[in-house]
């Protein structure tokens, strides 16, 4: 062969080794005897699982976090709805049950006398306010009339011949339940010169009882308030 | 004999020692490319057995047939079809058949004229 020819067929050929090596090193994995590379392989399947693993501990540890503050959330719910229903008591939205004292009050069944005005001889709206506020004030956590639950905003008022309460007219006999301390209940109302006092005076029917238990409704009106809202108190 | 081995040693000596890699893009074009010197060489060396060992046509296969197999690729990927695998075949098929010629040369060699026939047709 010509001297050209070997000079020409070393270039070409050193030119396909070096193809054969940039190649091959460009795909260092596919270098190696299978041995070396399955274990190279799986010392990455082994570092990419324990990534994983520590990926996932890190996973447990930030949803036992969450967990507690969840726990410690259950815990402020459970206050919440404690306040809640307390609240619900107060406001008249839960049906309560407990001991406490029935009034059932009428109007008299005296025969009217004349010359005596027929008007002091039935149930007003202010007798059943005057009862109604004594038992309050006897401690009663929990008031009705007629099933009517007595709220901040119940009205007891006079409409014609008929007694408004929540609404609702009412006719007698009224029944008012009230709970508390029976005793106390019964004392405030019993009272020398007291409500009872007054109301059997002009004859009216007055039946006052204690009662071991008894269950008061709920509030069952509108709960809608288009004219108070509530202030906020945040800047001072 | 020895300066393809040289040459063969020099190159992969270099490509060992460059610092560069050939990117994860390229690879496919220099895999291909590499099927093609291969055939190329079988090629060469089937010729040379023959007798009609030409360095210019060995020189021209041996990049024409790189650059095809490289442009094979390249249009394969703008196409969205795997055409490489057009060259791939195509280039082992003909390595296939110069191994086969090969080594049918180097029989009827060593038959009929010995180890010296052999050594001779190299």
């Amino acid at each position: 062969m010509r001297r050209g020819t070997q000079v020409a067929l070393a270039i070409i050929f050193a030119l396909f080794g070096f193809m054969l090596a940039m190649q091959f090193r460009s795909r260092p994995e596919i270098t190696g005897p299978l041995q070396y590379q399955r274990s190279e392989e799986l010392a990455i399947l082994l570092k990419r699982t324990e990534e994983e693993r520590d990926k996932l501990r890190e996973e447990v540890a930030s949803l036992r976090d969450q967990l507690a503050d969840t726990q410690s959330a259950e815990d402020q719910v459970r206050i919440l709805q404690e306040e809640l229903s307390k609240a619900m008591i107060l406001a008249g939205m839960a049906e309560v049950r407990g001991p406490g004292i029935s009034l059932i009050l009428s109007d008299s069944t005296a025969p009217s006398q004349v010359g005596q005005d027929p008007n002091l001889f039935v149930v007003h709206d202010k007798d059943l306010l005057e009862v109604v506020n004594e038992v309050f004030a006897a401690g009663a956590e929990a008031v009705s009339v007629n099933g009517q639950r007595i709220v901040a905003t119940s009205e007891i008022t006079c409409a014609g011949n008929v007694i408004m309460i929540n609404g609702v007219r009412q006719a007698p006999p009224f029944k008012i339940l009230a709970i508390g301390d029976p005793a106390t209940l019964e004392g405030g109302l019993k009272m020398r010169g007291g409500l009872i006092d007054n109301l059997t005076f002009w004859k009216l029917e007055v039946k006052l009882t204690v009662e071991e238990e008894i269950t008061i409704p709920a509030y069952a009106g509108p709960l809608s308030f288009k004219y108070a809202k509530p202030v906020k108190k945040e800047a001072k | 004999m020895w300066y393809l081995l040289a040459g063969l040693l020099a190159g992969v000596l270099v490509g060992l020692k460059l610092p560069w890699t050939v990117p994860a893009v390229l690879a496919r074009y220099m895999a291909v490319g590499i099927l093609a010197g291969v055939d190329t060489s079988l090629g060469g060396l089937r010729a040379s057995l023959e007798g009609e060992f030409d360095i210019v046509i060995f020189a021209t296969g041996f990049f024409g047939n790189v650059l095809l197999s490289a442009g094979f690729v390249y249009v394969g990927d703008m196409l969205g079809i795997e055409l490489y695998l057009a060259a791939v075949v195509a280039l082992g098929v003909r390595v296939f058949n110069n191994m086969g010629r090969i080594r049918r040369l180097l029989l009827r060699d060593t038959a009929s004229n010995g180890k010296e026939g052999a050594r001779r047709g190299k």
